[in-house]
């Protein structure tokens, strides 16, 4: 593994259980990866693997789990500050649940600037949507008026919009239709390049992952069995068998392997 | 900023219904005042709901005109013209001090209806509070809090007010309160409920992640969304309160005679109820009418107001 001074984010032996006793489950089992920053850092499992659980350990969403995480190579506590939300903002899978169903475009913006007190609102709020493709035509817009990509969007401008350094993506585009997918891609991939942000993204979707991500651990049952750059994903060099299977399913029917 | 707008939407709007349809809202409050209309609409094709909302309107109005509408002094007493049946001098009769019923049931709806609204804005913020604090919060301030709504629960309403209004002395004021007391603790019940569904829910994830302080993701993000139900749940009790209101009335523990109050005038006519039925029977009618408008509002405001229905 290389080794670099510029660790954004690390977690070391992270566990997280649900229940306790003997209906205890441990979803996620002795963790450990790490993001340099600016780089792309994908997790890919099947359902149900832990990945997502990750996320929400990470994001603060779940403080009980053992192990720790570190940013910048300082602990982080189990209870988040302000100022790490500040810095470590996170997207939703389903963007149909992630925004407040009373709440219009404009005052969801506003509120992450109220509370990271920031000025310039108005020219801060416009200058997000444009970001993300929307323009201030969706200013005033509630979200049952939006359709599922445009409401992605307005997620991702409210997690930008403070200005972070990681952005955790937890199945961004699972939740949207193929061609929206790609649109979502795209416009992370150019934000990223902007912003020079750091992303962890975490989905079950090979062809998303390669994309987006230089770097790409497999998860299965809660742990990650191997890491390894998208180049070597490409050129199908992995070492456990259960990734063999998954990339094979992932690639999908191949008629040249029943030819040869 | 303004050319986008007009590539949107040709022309600008020029009357109150394009500026209300207009596809692309320029302002805040114009995105408010359509949400506000499409609900208007939705509550325009429920009848009934329609009926509750005009009689509701029409007893304000009596309420607020009561001085022009009444045609006789409510509290002059003319014995020589006791316990007169309706007629065009006396439009509902006199009760048996003489008294026109028809002025006394017009300044009536005033108390009724000061009761029933003084009632709700002192219930609806208390049980909406308590609620969505113990069930955002959790843990011991959960158990402490409806522990305590139990207590409450667990005493008959009426009998609650009856004790409360014991201890602080009969009156309009102290009714008031009693009933206040007794009828919040289902609203803090079911802010509870309606939090507790919504707590885990993506959207209050994300407002935590912002870095929200539980207070502000109380107020600004789960009271808004409790509200639509507890609106319902206090228009729907608007008639209990009222009956309730009426019952102290009736057992001289709320507004005290000579005061108009329906549930009072109830009471003195029950000693005439067989030969006089009117002086019972239209306040009574009175009460009937008010109560049943409350609720079939409340039953329209459900389903106008239900998040579910978008």
């Amino acid at each position: 593994m290389n080794v670099t001074t510029d660790k954004i984010i690390e977690t070391v032996g992270l566990t997280v259980a649900f229940g306790s006793g003997a209906t205890s489950t441990t979803a996620v089992n002795d963790v450990s990866f790490f993001l340099d920053r600016g780089e792309a850092f994908g997790l890919i499992g099947e359902s149900g693997c832990g990945k997502s659980t990750i996320l929400r350990a990470l994001a603060g969403l779940n403080p009980d789990y053992s192990g720790s995480i570190l940013s910048g190579n300082k602990e982080v506590g189990h209870r988040r500050d302000k100022a790490f939300f500040r810095r470590v903002q996170m997207v939703f899978q389903d963007p149909y649940a992630s925004l407040h169903p009373r709440k219009m475009v404009q005052n969801v913006l506003l509120e992450s600037l109220i509370i990271h007190g920031f000025d310039n609102h108005q020219k801060r709020i416009s200058a997000a949507l444009d970001a993300v493709g929307l323009g201030s035509a969706f200013r005033y817009r509630y979200p049952h008026e939006l359709s599922g990509g445009q409401r992605q969007r307005v997620a991702i401008a409210r997690a930008l919009i403070i200005e972070p350094e990681i952005l955790l993506l937890d199945e961004p585009t699972s939740a949207l239709d193929v061609s929206v997918q790609a649109e979502i891609l795209n416009l992370l991939k150019t934000l990223r390049r902007e912003r020079g942000l750091t992303y962890l993204m975490v989905t079950h979707d090979l062809a998303v992952v390669t994309h987006l991500c230089e770097r790409i651990a497999i998860m299965h049952s809660g742990r990650i069995l191997e890491e390894m750059t998208v180049e070597r994903i490409r050129a199908g060099e992995v070492k456990e068998e259960y990734s063999r299977n998954f990339l094979a399913a992932s690639i999908g029917y191949k008629p040249m392997e029943y030819a040869s | 900023m303004t050319d986008k707008i007009i590539d949107n939407s040709a022309p600008l709007p020029t009357t109150i219904g394009e500026w209300l349809r207009a596809p692309v809202p320029t302002s805040p409050f114009q995105a408010r005042t359509q949400q506000l209309w499409l609900k208007w609409w939705r509550l325009r094709s429920n009848a009934s709901a329609l009926f509750g909302l005009c009689v509701i309107l029409a007893i304000l109005a009596v309420a607020i005109f009561a001085p022009l509408l009444a045609t006789h002094d409510i509290f002059e007493q003319n014995l020589a013209q006791r316990l007169m049946r309706p007629s065009a001098i006396h439009w509902l009769g006199t009760d048996e001090l003489g008294r026109d019923i028809y002025s006394r049931l017009l300044f009536g709806a005033r108390i009724t209806l000061y009761i029933a609204c003084l009632t709700a804005i002192i219930v609806a913020p208390i049980g909406l509070l308590i609620g969505t604090s113990a069930g955002y919060i959790g843990g011991w301030v959960d158990i402490v809090l409806m522990r305590i709504v139990d207590i409450f629960l667990a005493f008959p309403s009426l009998i609650l007010a009856l004790a409360f209004v014991a201890a602080l002395g009969p009156g309009i004021q102290n009714a008031i309160i009693a009933i206040s007391l007794a009828s919040w603790p289902p609203i803090a019940r079911l802010a509870r409920a309606e939090t507790l569904t919504i707590r885990k829910s993506d959207y209050i994830s994300a407002i935590r992640l912002q870095g929200a302080s539980p207070l502000r993701i109380i107020l600004g993000h789960i009271v808004p969304m409790c509200m639509s139900s507890v609106v319902v749940r206090v228009t729907l009790n608007m008639a209990a309160i009222i009956l309730t209101a009426a019952g102290l009335g009736f057992l001289g523990l709320g507004a005290q005679p000579p005061s108009p109050e329906w549930g009072t005038m109830l009471s003195s006519g029950r000693e005439f109820m067989l030969t006089n039925w009117w002086i019972a029977a239209i306040p009574g009618c009175a009460i009937l009418l008010t109560s049943l408008a409350f609720n079939l509002l409340g039953d329209g405001l459900r389903d106008v107001l239900d998040p579910r229905n978008g």
